[in-house]
């Protein structure tokens, strides 16, 4: 670094101040209406932190989940509203100074992000589940008071004057509104922001369980030290990429990666340029999001996390930030680093394949459900990873797809998890699920289907977006992840093949499980899931359209 | 727009699975009657298709074609060709005596609770099956054939594991267990195999950007498809390999005798008498016509397999203690025979390999079925159980036998025709291969004779003693499968008059001309 550059840079700036007159200070111009979707969310959120406060314990349930329902529904209004205004294709824009990009992609995310959310808070306010437990109260997925210490007085208190967690509401909303902006963010500051503004609360909903407590709070302070570490990656990353191109923006960082920038930053000087910068940032900042996604060997929070955390909020976690988490990387694989393709494409490939085979191998030994489907989550990142990689359109909008028919297809498997219940609560050993087909063929049957599209067989959701993927990665020239893919996906069906003999070729066992009768809130979700599965898997096409159409990213 | 005939015709018995199982729990036997009802009704309709359809006219007809999914460039496209309105047929005609057959097959054994509906569930199983292997021998369109190819393992998987053969020896438990394991290693096969396959759809898409078995032969024809030879052999050997493994060839075979022998007979006939077929008719229909070079530079291999299949099953079929793992492996060798003639490239062969394919389902229908009865009163699999019956159950005793003798192929019955038809044209494209396949026949006599000589001759056995005859409804499913064995034995031209024109189709994609027969000038 040369003090000359430092030096002339502090003259200019007092140069400035002492001739030129006063300029005039320019507002901000931020698009309110295109950020519509976000601040709904975000203001209903602080709505409900204020109906916590102010609105007797008696009346706050219901005005809760009235809020947040409809939060969600008018925020996907909103959503639906800006794409048919041609905000996803024509009108594609970057709005709030830079920091947001509305276009195709990221409405269809938010879209997604949102409805999976809508459908999974209907499991949150599920209050039907353990209906003899507690006596006389109404019970649902969460800690009666989450600041009393486990088995102490003051839970027993707790649970007998019959208090519910309400809280969990505007978290969740907290972490959609994070999430929204999360695919959307335009450049690396608001990407973190949005990072930790979806992740926080998320560390506090997998505190919560009713049930289990110890496991849920091991499983919050696993998900938030191993996130704080994550975030920190992805903030170092940011720096060093800021040292790199001299801004945060991923249309600057673009173009000086493509060496289209030749103004440099005198500030800057000694750095800016610099590829070693560019590339450990870079591969920094993939950690972090590679982490959020789950992938090998970012992987190893998911299987704890996923297994203590109340199994709603595990649903909604494993759909919704699946979904923001691949938006955000795909942005900036595709607007940010596609100079540096030639880069991180081995890299991903080699993450992309072991990510298939680890999680689809390690599933293998699961014996609890919750902890399959943690590793089946895995294997799927690899599999979305195949898309990712493949760097075209086709790529983009296959990535898409698939989020979307695979987020659907988790929360409706989870919300199954929730019914299946002994004196402990959920019953998520898998031996427990033995002869479930028998006892009550319904439940079995449509697990069974959501298994199925996990597994990718035809007619399901899960074997369009494999085929679209699988496809698209072999157009964009990785057949090998196709072969790896395929290889994996037999592994796959293994294990969910596993359980469907489980369920419907054992023997009951006598002291099995029950399964709970649910409100209809439940059945809303598990027949959204099944209905999504089945028609995504019949005729996909309108959806397809739909995500190839909003498979251009804004630059 | 005409009638879509072939679209009815696999929609039919899927509207019967919903139908039959939608039946309440206690109305059981509506719910059979209902299947068989449906199964008729196809079998209507799959009989005006064979009758509308014109052997010397066009090689796809009464074709359907819509949009379905655009973005895979996947078209609903239907057609048959004579290969595939003949298996269409035979499927539709095989079913409602694997229902009639199974009729009491998945009557609860307890009451348990009302909600549980195993007798609804076995026969909506079967019809959902059937409308699978229909469509999938009218599907043009790689995709969805590819789609029904793998959606058909689930309630197959379902029929085999759900339903098992209440003859077996142990307990109950063990029983569960064999049979789930036998379910699940019919799936990981037969998944593994799709898989593969899938690397292959997609390879094929990216190479040919179309999924329409038209389009490509017409981009072929007209020269703007051409694969690379190394190209071609990997997607030839994805698509062969998953229908190897459903055929199943030799060495993917193992899945079928565990199949077979876990299922009740009348889903063991519903494997190897239709679902395998799927197999066999889908190496004609896409390997022979997508690949034509390819399969041509794997044919040496191809032929030796099927050799080893044919001996080696015929072999294990010899040494088998189980009445149904044996016909398991009778069903391994033919398949080899089956095999053998699709891929002797010659137009006997290939007639010979589609005849076999209709033949070799209804021999083995009536011989597995009339096993079925035959164990389903003992309540055992084990030869070794029997002795006698003919003196007791004289009618089961013939049936079986011709059943037995079908299956050695004895002239005058159905399969003969199609077995000689296999190895002339195997000998006279490989002499050495033909000479080989005969050993099979020879071994056939060997375990058709000494099964029907070990249960059926000899001492009347104590067990077998009070055994009763076939019963009205068994004589219903065994009588007119023997008759036709009998008919398309003395008069197959029928048959042949349907398949020889798209026969010739397939062999001028794989541009073979059959060998001129030298005859050597007389002095």
């Amino acid at each position: 670094m040369s003090a000359t550059a430092v030096h002339s840079l502090w003259t200019m700036a007092g140069g400035v101040t002492s001739t030129a007159p006063v300029e005039k200070f320019k507002a901000p111009v931020i698009e309110y209406t295109q950020l519509a979707p976000v601040l709904i969310v975000i203001g209903v959120a602080v709505v409900g932190v204020l109906v916590e406060a102010f609105v007797p314990r008696r009346a706050r349930y219901y005005t809760q989940v009235f809020l947040t329902v409809v939060a969600l529904a008018a925020a996907f209004a909103a959503v639906v509203g800006l794409a048919a205004g041609g905000y996803g294709t024509t009108k594609a824009h970057i709005a709030a100074m830079g920091a947001i990009a509305i276009d195709g992609p990221t409405l269809f995310l938010q879209g997604t992000i949102l409805l999976t959310s809508l459908v999974a808070v209907f499991t949150f306010a599920e209050r039907r589940l353990d209906p003899a437990a507690h006596g006389k109260h109404v019970v649902d997925s969460f800690a009666a008071q989450a600041a009393s210490v486990p088995g102490s007085d003051s839970e027993k208190a707790a649970v007998r004057a019959g208090f519910t967690t309400t809280e969990v509401f505007p978290l969740v909303l907290f972490s959609v509104a994070g999430m929204l902006v999360f695919p959307a963010a335009n450049d690396l500051l608001t990407l973190f922001v949005a990072l930790e503004v979806f992740s926080l609360p998320l560390y506090l909903l997998c505190a919560v369980a009713r049930r289990k407590r110890l496991m849920s709070q091991e499983a919050a302070v696993k998900y938030f030290l191993l996130g704080a570490f994550s975030s920190a990656f992805l903030l170092f990353g940011i720096a060093l990429l800021y040292g790199y191109a001299g801004s945060v923006s991923y249309a600057t960082i673009a173009n000086v990666v493509n060496g289209s920038v030749t103004q440099i930053d005198p500030a800057l000087a000694d750095t800016m340029g610099n590829d070693a910068l560019l590339l450990i940032g870079g591969a920094m900042i993939l950690t972090g999001l590679l982490f959020k996604v789950g992938a090998v060997p970012f992987h190893m929070w998911t299987p704890d996390v996923y297994q203590g955390a109340p199994t709603p909020v595990t649903g909604f976690m494993a759909a919704a930030t699946k979904v923001a988490a691949f938006g955000a990387l795909l942005r900036l694989l595709y607007v940010v680093l596609p100079g540096l393709a030639w880069d991180w494409r081995p890299v991903m490939w080699a993450v992309a394949i072991i990510t298939m085979l680890g999680g689809a191998i390690v599933a293998i030994t699961q014996t609890d459900i919750k902890r399959l489907l943690a590793y089946s989550s895995i294997a799927h990142a690899g599999f979305i990873l195949a898309g990712v990689i493949a760097t075209t359109p086709d790529g983009i909008s296959s990535v898409l797809f698939y989020l979307g028919a695979y987020s659907f297809v988790t929360v409706g498997a989870f919300a199954v998890v929730t019914l299946v219940r002994d004196a402990g609560g959920e019953a998520t050993h898998l031996s427990k699920w033995a002869g479930l087909g028998r006892r009550s063929p319904l439940v079995a049957a449509v697990f069974a289907v959501f298994l199925l599209a996990f597994a990718g067989i035809p007619l399901t959701s899960g074997f369009s977006g494999k085929f679209a993927v699988f496809k698209a990665a072999a157009d964009g020239g990785a057949g090998g992840l196709v072969v790896v893919g395929v290889i994996s996906s037999a592994i796959a069906a293994f294990f969910y093949i596993r359980v469907i003999v489980l369920m419907f070729f054992s023997e009951p066992k006598a002291d099995g499980p029950t399964v709970a009768v649910p409100s209809p809130l439940t059945m809303t979700t598990i027949a959204v899931g099944v209905a999504v599965t089945l028609v995504l898997g019949l005729a996909p096409q309108y959806f397809l359209d739909l995500a190839s159409q909003a498979g251009v990213f804004v630059r | 727009m005409s009638f879509p005939l072939l679209t009815a015709t696999a929609a039919l018995p899927a509207i019967g699975a919903v139908a039959t199982a939608a039946v309440p729990a206690a109305r059981r036997t509506a719910a059979k009657w209902l299947a068989l009802v449906f199964s008729l009704a196809t079998l209507v309709l799959a009989g005006i298709a064979l009758a509308r359809f014109e052997p010397g006219g066009e090689r796809y007809q009464l074709t359907e074609s819509h949009a379905w999914i655009k973005d895979f460039g996947v078209r609903y496209e239907l057609g048959v060709d004579g290969i595939g309105v003949v298996l269409m047929a035979l499927t539709a005609l095989l079913i409602p005596f694997v229902i009639l057959a199974g009729w009491h097959d998945a009557d609860p054994l307890e009451t348990k609770s009302s909600r549980w509906r195993p007798t609804q569930g076995f026969f909506a199983l079967i019809l959902m099956v059937e409308a699978m292997v229909i469509l999938s021998f009218e599907a043009t369109d790689v995709f969805l054939f590819y789609i029904l190819f793998e959606a058909m393992l689930i309630p197959m998987y379902f029929l085999i594991g759900g339903f098992g053969d209440r003859a077996h020896t142990g307990s109950d438990e063990n029983a569960a267990a064999q049979r789930s394991y036998a379910a699940v290693k019919f799936l990981l096969y037969n998944l593994v195999g799709g898989l593969i396959m899938l690397a292959a759809v997609i390879g094929l898409y990216v190479v040919a950007g179309t999924f329409s078995l038209s389009e490509i032969a017409e981009a072929r024809a007209n020269g703007s498809l051409s694969m690379a030879t190394s190209t071609e052999r990997w997607l030839f050997l994805g698509f062969f390999f998953a229908f190897a493994v459903k055929a199943p060839l030799w060495p993917l075979h193992t899945w079928l005798p565990n199949a077979m022998g876990e299922a009740t007979s009348p889903v063991a006939v519903l494997i190897t008498a239709v679902v395998d077929k799927v197999g066999t008719f889908a190496m004609l229909r896409f390997c022979l016509q997508l690949f034509p070079e390819a399969s041509k530079w794997a044919t040496p291999v191809i032929v030796v397999l099927a050799l080893i299949s044919i001996v080696y099953g015929a072999l294990l079929a010899v040494g088998q203690r189980d009445i149904k793992r044996l016909i398991a492996y009778a069903s391994i060798s033919h398949f080899g025979f089956i095999i053998l003639g699709i891929f002797a490239m010659t137009s006997q062969g290939q007639s010979g390999a589609t005849l076999y394919m209709v033949n070799h389902g209804i021999s083995t229908a009536a011989l597995m079925l009339v096993a079925g009865f035959l164990i389903t009163r003992r309540g055992s699999r084990l030869i070794a159980d029997y002795g006698g019956v003919q003196k007791v159950a004289p009618v089961l005793a013939g049936t079986f036998l011709i059943g037995g003798l079908a299956t050695l192929s004895l002239p005058g019955l159905a399969p003969f025709v199609s077995e000689f038809l296999v190895l002339v044209g195997t000998f006279s494209a490989y002499p050495a291969a033909g000479v080989i396949a005969t050993t099979g026949i020879v071994l056939a006599a060997l375990y058709v004779l000494v099964l029907y000589q070990r249960t059926m001759t000899g001492p009347v056995k104590a067990e077998v003693q009070g055994m009763a005859d076939l019963k009205v409804r068994e004589l219903v499913v065994v009588l007119p499968l023997i008759a036709l064995l009998l008919f398309l034995g003395v008069y197959p031209k029928p048959l042949t008059e349907i398949v020889n024109p798209a026969v010739q189709h397939t062999m001028s994609d794989v541009q073979k001309k059959d060998p001129q027969p030298e005859v050597e000038a007389a002095k």
